[in-house]
């Protein structure tokens, strides 16, 4: 994985970060029914930060909720379509640090349509683990309207209102190693 | 390429089973549009049936019908505003369990005709929607034909040979497409 868009990086730390999939996690949030909120994650995912640039990318048919019917829902063309777009990606153009606060901009590339994004959040460390390794981690979140990215299904509730709403909140947690 | 064909009117006279007949005609070289004969003879669905080894021969039959399409094309009339219930009960067997659906991810298209003003439009897209559910790539391209005894009286004319080539085309691209990401 590697961007040719120039990036430009205020306090992240030079040299090339790997993954570490164990302590990393990437979810997302959406209202149902107004009220509840319902999650999913992608536990299939892989990030690194190199030359100054964040590149991350998820395996669609990996998604996981807790009901194995939308589960199997969640892959088709009402939704993520993973046969035809088998591969969610984001890109950073630019990632700028202040302290613990971070904000990373880029693209989001999803269901095959792609558009700039602001991933917010925090940056921790890097650090020395028990190991002598340096480790780095990464709490980001970003809020997307799914019908940007043609993901448009709903279902009206008796009440007539719908049953999803157009804004997923993406989280991201990552958990990063020198290499 | 094959596209089955399903008529969800058993009347010998459907006019939605002429519209699907005019489609097999109207296909390129190349396209094959096989009318699905075996509707009737799958029964209400029933969960306790349906497992290996009890699962009527029909719905076996069925099955293995849209597993073997690359596409499926299907004709509804509108009964009480929705679909008729005997395409919704063939639907309902061929989506269990979900995951191997023979429809999933495969390019159907929803046609419709009515003897009233709409042309059944209302049963196309509740029949779009529950094919959703089955995880089918639904296209939007459509033909609906209103006062469907008056316009089929003689046949399908002309125009409606071209209307019915370009759901079949859309349904042709489709599945290159999907053969295309496979490669």
């Amino acid at each position: 994985m590697s961007t040719t868009q120039q990036t430009s990086v205020t306090g992240i730390p030079t040299g090339t970060w790997n993954l570490d999939p164990v302590h990393s996690s990437l979810g997302f949030a959406i209202k149902h029914s107004g009220v509840m909120t319902f999650r999913g994650d992608f536990p299939e995912f892989d990030a690194r930060l190199a030359d100054g640039g964040l590149v991350g990318t998820a395996r669609v048919a990996s998604v996981r909720v807790d009901e194995p019917n939308l589960a199997g829902h969640l892959q088709t063309p009402d939704f993520f379509d993973a046969e035809q777009f088998p591969e969610l990606r984001f890109v950073s153009n630019s990632i700028e640090r202040d302290g613990e606060r971070v904000s990373i901009a880029g693209d989001l590339t999803l269901r095959g349509v792609t558009h700039a994004v602001e991933l917010s959040g925090t940056a921790s460390g890097p650090v020395t683990d028990g190991y002598g390794t340096q480790r780095l981690g990464l709490d980001l979140e970003t809020t997307i309207n799914r019908h940007d990215y043609g993901i448009s299904w709903n279902q009206p509730l008796p009440s007539g209102e719908p049953a999803l709403a157009d804004d997923v909140v993406i989280t991201a947690n990552i958990a990063l190693v020198q290499a | 390429m094959k596209m089955l064909a399903i008529s969800g009117s058993l009347r010998q006279g459907s006019h939605n089973t002429d519209l699907l007949r005019g489609a097999a005609a109207a296909a390129p070289d190349g396209v094959d549009v096989e009318l699905y004969h075996g509707l009737k003879d799958i029964p209400p669905y029933d969960a306790d049936d349906d497992i290996p080894g009890n699962r009527p021969a029909a719905v076996d039959q069925f099955k293995a019908a849209l597993r073997e399409a690359d596409a499926v094309l299907i004709s509804t009339p509108e009964y009480n505003a929705s679909i008729p219930g005997v395409l919704k009960n063939a639907l309902d067997w061929a989506s269990r369990p979900l995951a191997e659906s023979p429809v999933r991810n495969k390019p159907v298209a929803v046609m419709s005709s009515s003897t009233g003003m709409f042309g059944g439009v209302w049963a196309a897209e509740e029949t779009r929607k529950v094919l959703g559910a089955l995880g089918a790539r639904t296209l939007e391209d459509t033909v609906a034909v209103p006062k469907a005894d008056e316009r089929l009286a003689n046949g399908v004319d002309a125009a409606l040979l071209t209307e019915l080539r370009s759901v079949i085309d859309a349904l042709a691209n489709a599945v290159e497409a999907r053969a295309a990401v496979a490669a």
